[in-house]
């Protein structure tokens, strides 16, 4: 099984460590992983995407054009990326200030209410997480527990006393989804 | 005479230093470097470093110094011998490491490497030649070209208004916090070349001990260059050259 | 090449470079930050070798400073290394020269971006006539590694310095900027200890290591000759050394050759691009098969000859506008069609964009 997955949105909405995250998930449950990175001055508050490929078998290139799964989280994204969803495939956005909602009959479309999710939060720095949750409902490609083991592996120890804060964003996340 | 008859009587006022090779040196009579070769030769001998030198060679005249002092050498690219020295100094930190630089490459094409090393205050020795112009190319500008001063490529003197100002760059590595030791000296006369000797020496001290980076200028002839006979140029420099550059310690936090 | 150890981690290529050069048992790194590879010494002043190994690490002023402090490095002996990316390798031509001329081993990392000039921060790989048919003056080679995947990034760094040390010459790792800055799975090398100086003094006997009385003559490092033929000499024994390296060290991949009628040659990241674009073509029945140059100098001739002239026709695709195609030509002596596919200035092309690349150069496939 292999996920093909681009999150893509604004610089600055944890777009790139959401993808590291979801790529280390998949490192703790075994998985081959790349994460690559569109890098570059988009990192600093233009548009930011990462390309992230999870699967049991090598992969090959870490670079596409189609894709089993695109989040898109502003409204270029959806723009951009509505056409590279392979059929069959999931567009996930958030609905939060979109005013051209996607419209291709032979994909799912998953709209999320994950910005007004996270301002229910009081945290904005559980947006990332709270999209995460969502996407791995939308397509469980690695269990919640390899996440949260991921999680620890990447966050510096000081900071491990956020994991039960992260893991609640990604459960909320994960509710945003009705079952298709 | 030969050199035999000559020890047997008695009479030997100064020799060959241990640490001068017996290749032919390529240097022209009455040039400076042949002195200041002695003298670091001399130094490195009484300080017991024969066995733990590496010296790195300029472009320049000195091009060819590693072939008349008798330790380990390596012979850089036009300019980056204080970059070299830096890297061989911070891998082998118990070595002596020095160069030996004319004006044209430390103060013109290595400039950043040198103001840099010595920013950092590498536990180095940096020798300093300054003799005002291009010795090995033929007598071309330096960036320490006295004003007025004719060369192959100034040949009706230098210009300020086209070609700048002589450049103090031992003033400027003085300012420089990583600098321990900044001294302009000559080896015109015998005091002088005494007064040298005891720079160098406290330059490879500084370096031994980590103290920074040391710097020795040596204000010298070209006489070749300068196009006169070598007690010309002497002459010449003092009036000239040192009136420019006046010998002395221009930084000395050591003593 | 060093053992392996049990972890497996996620890493840039980038990073996962910095943390070999010290599992190298690496003695120092000099380098100036540039994108997209400032992840190497960012990790190394991060990981502060200096006080586990004594690794020296030294930002530097410039590539100019850092090339030569390589150089410097060099001459006495130790292993060292710098990285940067294309501009950054421009201003090291002169160094790297003398240090090939001074028989010196180093590894000196490119992780290419898009030129020529200043040009973008994005992956290319424009610089392969520059590291495989000369960059400096003077006649010279370049041990050349392309890595295409994180994995390659460590392991290029033992394999860089070892082959540096066996030839005395210097290594370049050749990556681009897709293996620099994409994560994917590694095991980093295990830790080696770094020489002491009764080893370097054994293995290097040409070392300027200061200890002129001690070995009974002095040592010195210079790549001035004022005798032509002695220069020429020089010359001679460089040569035969690249022969050796010609003769022992080519590297490359094969990926579905033995059935093939059609051949793409790529390396580094791109060959990975290819790959999944043949494996597209296969499933439509196309059978197209793929060598990926490891060794991009000692270049794997004999085998592209092999396999390509078997083929109906041989696909280059690079990120650039045709350099080692030239190389393919030559291999496969023009006894069948060789074309060139390459998109520029840091635009990588996607697995399908080949796709259409092959069959606009090879219509009859369909």
């Amino acid at each position: 099984m292999t996920n093909e997955i681009i999150i893509a949105g604004f610089g600055g909405q944890g777009v790139l460590s959401m993808g590291k995250i979801l790529a280390y998930a998949g490192l703790m449950d075994d998985q081959e992983v790349t994460w690559m990175p569109a890098y570059g001055p988009e990192q600093r508050g233009g548009t930011a995407n990462v390309t992230v490929i999870i699967s049991d078998k090598a992969i090959s290139s870490p670079v596409l054009d189609v894709y089993d799964v695109v989040v898109a989280l502003n409204q270029q994204s959806i723009d951009k990326f509505e056409s590279k969803v392979k059929p069959g495939g999931i567009l996930m956005y958030d609905s939060y200030g979109t005013h051209r909602h996607p419209d291709r009959k032979d994909i799912r479309i998953l709209p999320i209410d994950a910005m007004e999710a996270t301002i229910e939060t009081g945290n904005s720095k559980t947006y990332n997480m709270i999209v995460l949750g969502a996407l791995l409902a939308a397509r469980p490609m690695v269990p919640v527990e390899s996440v949260l083991k991921g999680l620890k592996k990447t966050l510096p120890e000081r900071h491990h006393h956020l994991i039960p804060l992260n893991e609640q964003a990604l459960r909320k996340g994960m509710s945003l989804v009705k079952e298709a | 005479m030969t050199k035999e008859e000559i020890k047997k009587n008695g009479t030997v006022v100064a020799a060959k230093p241990r640490l001068i090779t017996d290749n032919q040196m390529h240097y022209c009579p009455g040039c400076s470097h042949g002195v200041v070769h002695s003298i670091v030769a001399e130094v490195l001998d009484e300080m017991g470093l024969a066995d733990n030198a590496i010296g790195v060679a300029p472009v320049g005249c000195a091009v060819f110094a590693y072939n008349y002092i008798d330790v380990d050498w390596i012979e850089a690219a036009h300019g980056r011998a204080p970059a070299v020295a830096t890297a061989a100094k911070r891998l082998n930190p118990d070595r002596m490491v020095f160069t030996y630089q004319g004006d044209g490459d430390l103060s013109a094409i290595g400039t950043a490497e040198t103001i840099h090393a010595a920013n950092r205050g590498e536990n180095i020795a940096i020798i300093f030649i300054n003799n005002g112009i291009y010795g090995m190319t033929g007598g071309q500008m330096a960036p320490t070209t006295l004003e007025g001063m004719k060369t192959a490529t100034c040949p009706y003197g230098r210009r300020v208004d086209l070609n700048g100002y002589p450049l103090k760059i031992g003033d400027l590595l003085a300012q420089l916090d990583g600098t321990c030791y900044v001294t302009r000296q000559s080896v015109h006369t015998t005091a002088a070349t005494r007064k040298t000797k005891k720079a160098i020496r406290q330059a490879f001290e500084n370096a031994m001990a980590g103290r920074g980076t040391s710097v020795v200028e040596v204000v010298s002839t070209c006489n070749s260059g300068w196009k006169m006979s070598p007690v010309k140029a002497n002459e010449w420099m003092e009036e000239h050259m040192m009136a420019k550059y006046p010998l002395g310690d221009i930084k000395n936090t050591v003593k | 090449m060093s053992d392996r150890e049990e972890e497996v981690r996620l890493m840039k290529g980038n990073e996962a470079i910095a943390h070999a050069i010290i599992r190298y048992g690496a003695d120092g790194y000099f380098g100036y930050p540039i994108t997209p590879q400032s992840e190497v010494l960012e990790t190394l002043e991060e990981q502060m070798p200096w006080d586990t190994t004594g690794m020296v690490v030294l930002q530097a002023e410039s590539e100019l400073a850092a090339i030569n402090m390589v150089y410097g490095g060099a001459s006495t002996g130790k292993a060292v290394c710098t990285s940067s990316s294309s501009p950054g390798i421009s201003l090291k031509q002169e160094g790297i020269s003398y240090i090939a001329a001074g028989e010196l081993p180093a590894l000196i990392i490119n992780v290419m971006r898009g030129g020529p000039g200043l040009g973008t921060i994005q992956p290319s790989q424009g610089d392969y006539f520059q590291t495989v048919k000369g960059g400096g003056h003077g006649d010279y080679r370049l041990i050349v590694l392309a890595p295409a995947t994180v994995q390659e990034m460590a392991d290029f760094v033992g394999l860089g310095f070892d082959l540096a040390f066996k030839y005395r010459t210097p290594a370049m790792i050749l990556a681009d900027g897709v293996v620099g800055q994409m994560m994917e799975k590694v095991q980093l090398p295990v830790q080696r200890p770094r020489r002491t100086d009764a080893q370097i003094a054994e293995q290097c006997p040409w070392a300027i290591t200061g200890r002129a009385e001690s070995r009974g003559h002095r040592n010195v490092e210079t790549t001035l000759e004022m005798e032509p033929n002695k220069m020429e000499l020089n010359n001679h024994r460089f040569q035969e050394t690249y022969r050796r390296i010609q003769e022992n060290e080519v590297r490359y991949e094969e990926y579905y050759t033995e059935d093939a009628d059609y051949l793409m040659v790529a390396f580094g990241s791109v060959a990975r691009i290819c790959l999944k674009g043949i494996e597209l073509l296969r499933e439509k029945g196309i059978k197209v098969g793929l060598i990926r140059p490891i060794t991009l100098w000692p270049f794997p001739e004999k085998i592209i000859r092999e396999v390509g002239q078997k083929t109906k026709g041989v696909l280059t695709v690079e990120l650039n506008a045709g350099q080692m195609v030239e190389d393919v030509r030559l291999a496969v002596e023009c006894k069948v069609p060789v074309a060139h596919f390459g998109r520029m200035g840091g635009i990588v092309p996607n697995p399908n964009e080949i796709v259409d690349a092959f069959y606009k150069e090879f219509p009859e496939a369909k």
